[in-house]
């Protein structure tokens, strides 16, 4: 591992502070489950590291439910927000979403603000040895002719095919989220649909982000269709596994007849997916399966498969339709 | 700060009740301090990238794992490990009496990870059924699949815990 500065900042401000004397050397560490580990790879080279788990005393560690919707500081973990009461009853694509995520130990460690920007599991970014766009701009992607049954169909790009592994993030862009930050300019606030970008020809820039820039803050508007919300992961391995596919739907219902809906998808695209067209397929009839599968055929209109991982072109669309289906006949209090 | 890339850190580390003051390199996982500098070898490295929960200890009495935190970061916080698990005159805890019992491991090496993460998952109140064991346990890999086992002593232990 490359040697590194460790320092704690005490605020949020100290903290941008710290990593402004060398943005583009440092890296804030909260949980440090997916830093370290790609620290450990020589996948990322910080030369400073600031540690941010202070600013969990000073506001950013709280959850806030209010008429308005949720208010999450960037430094709560996953396992508390996962068992908020509040969060599991009326935002339950979000709890559900994070329970399905890492294991117990992770869930304890890993905050939110990093979780929403964690790195691919592409299993050439990870390993130094094999030409990757995103790790090593310009060199190539090994993907694209390799092993890419846990690759992406929908986003890519020729330069890189990685998936955007999260399940937290499909909650958040399905119930159109927004996050805080403060940065070497000050404050801002993005909606968390902008905040990741697509590959293209730039792999390597992930996020709108600027260097030295940390979020704060997470949002969430309250509204009609959240307590009918659900998230549905399918993969390898019951537990302790990232999505082959992933549908994070929020429904908001009058009788059998859609009023709004809200479809995401994880596991096959290269950032967090938001299937806007096949919402409005649903939106203003019944649902039933018929309609489910319409509006799942739409989502994946524009896929792409390679050599191994077509699958995800039949298997994605039947994760949409069950997803639909299962929100429909959940129970929800009023 | 004024410190250079390369220099020391200096840490102190509360373990099982014990402090310990060590001068580290930055670098060092809270696995390493406990193991090569501390002499606490009861927790293991498996993976050492987050995998197989060999690791797990308690921090403030939550499960974690120790390959990931850089051990600078546990400064201030109450640090758990195997070594620490058992009663001050040596009497077993119940999680490790249940592990005996029911020979819930063959090679042994993934046992203090997963002893300690099953106390954890028993006060976490995630151990009502076998169905949530098993999901509660997903984060402890046995190579010798020891599985039925492990689920059968977290479901003894979690009763004598509770007192039943």
């Amino acid at each position: 591992m490359q040697p590194f500065t460790y320092q704690r900042a005490t605020n949020a401000d100290d903290a941008v502070r710290a990593a402004h004397a060398r943005p583009a050397a440092s890296q804030f560490i909260a949980g440090g489950t997916n830093l370290a580990d790609y620290m450990k790879l020589g996948v990322l080279r910080p030369e400073q590291l600031v540690d941010i788990n202070a600013l969990a005393d000073t506001g950013h560690g709280r959850i806030e439910v209010t008429e308005q919707g949720l208010r999450l500081g960037a430094l709560v973990r996953m396992a508390e927000a996962q068992a908020h009461p509040a969060i599991r009853r009326d935002y339950p694509v979000i709890s559900q979403a994070l329970m399905l995520g890492a294991s117990p130990q992770i869930r304890n460690m890993a905050s939110l603000g990093g979780n929403i920007l964690q790195r691919t599991r592409c299993e050439y970014f990870r390993e130094t040895s094999w030409p990757c766009n995103k790790r090593a701009p310009g060199s190539g992607c090994a993907a694209l002719e390799g092993l890419n049954r846990e690759h992406a169909v929908l986003g890519t790009s020729e330069a890189c095919i990685a998936t955007y592994h999260g399940d937290f993030a499909q909650a958040l862009i399905a119930l159109d989220a927004s996050v805080e930050t403060v940065g070497p300019r000050g404050k801002r606030t993005l909606r968390f649909a902008e905040l990741h970008r697509l590959p293209g020809t730039t792999p390597h820039v992930e996020t709108v982000l600027e260097a030295g820039e940390l979020i704060t803050f997470i949002t969430v508007p309250a509204g009609p269709h959240t307590r009918r919300s659900h998230y549905l992961k399918i993969r390898d391995r019951d537990s302790y596994q990232f999505a082959l596919a992933a549908a994070a739907v929020a429904l908001h219902m009058a009788g059998d007849v859609v009023q709004d809906a809200r479809i995401a998808l994880g596991g096959v695209a290269t950032a967090p997916w938001r299937a806007h067209e096949a919402e409005a397929v649903l939106r203003g009839k019944p649902l039933d399966e018929a309609a489910a599968q319409q509006a799942a055929a739409v989502a994946f209109a524009d896929a792409k498969g390679r050599a191994h991982n077509s699958f995800k072109l039949a298997l994605g669309p039947q994760t949409v339709v069950r997803a639909l289906m299962e929100a429909k006949t959940m129970q929800v209090s009023t | 700060m004024t410190e250079k890339r390369g220099d020391a850190v200096d840490v102190r580390l509360s373990i099982n009740d014990k402090t310990y003051r060590l001068s580290l390199d930055p670098r060092a996982s809270l696995l390493d301090a406990l193991r090569d500098h501390v002499g606490l070898t009861g927790t293991k490295k498996g993976c050492d990238h987050g995998q197989c929960g060999a690791c797990t200890v308690h921090l403030d009495g939550q499960r974690v794992l120790a390959c990931l935190i850089f051990a600078a970061m546990a400064q201030g916080h109450a640090v758990t490990t195997i070594e620490g698990l058992a009663g001050r005159d040596g009497a077993l805890h119940p999680m490790q009496r249940a592990f005996i019992d029911h020979d819930a491991f063959q090679c042994g090496y993934c046992t203090p990870g997963q002893i300690m993460s099953a106390v954890a998952c028993v006060r976490e109140g995630h151990a009502g059924t076998e169905a949530d064991i098993r999901e509660y346990m997903s984060g402890n890999l046995c190579r010798c699949a020891a599985y039925p086992n492990i689920v059968a002593a977290v479901a003894q232990a979690k009763r004598e815990m509770e007192g039943a």
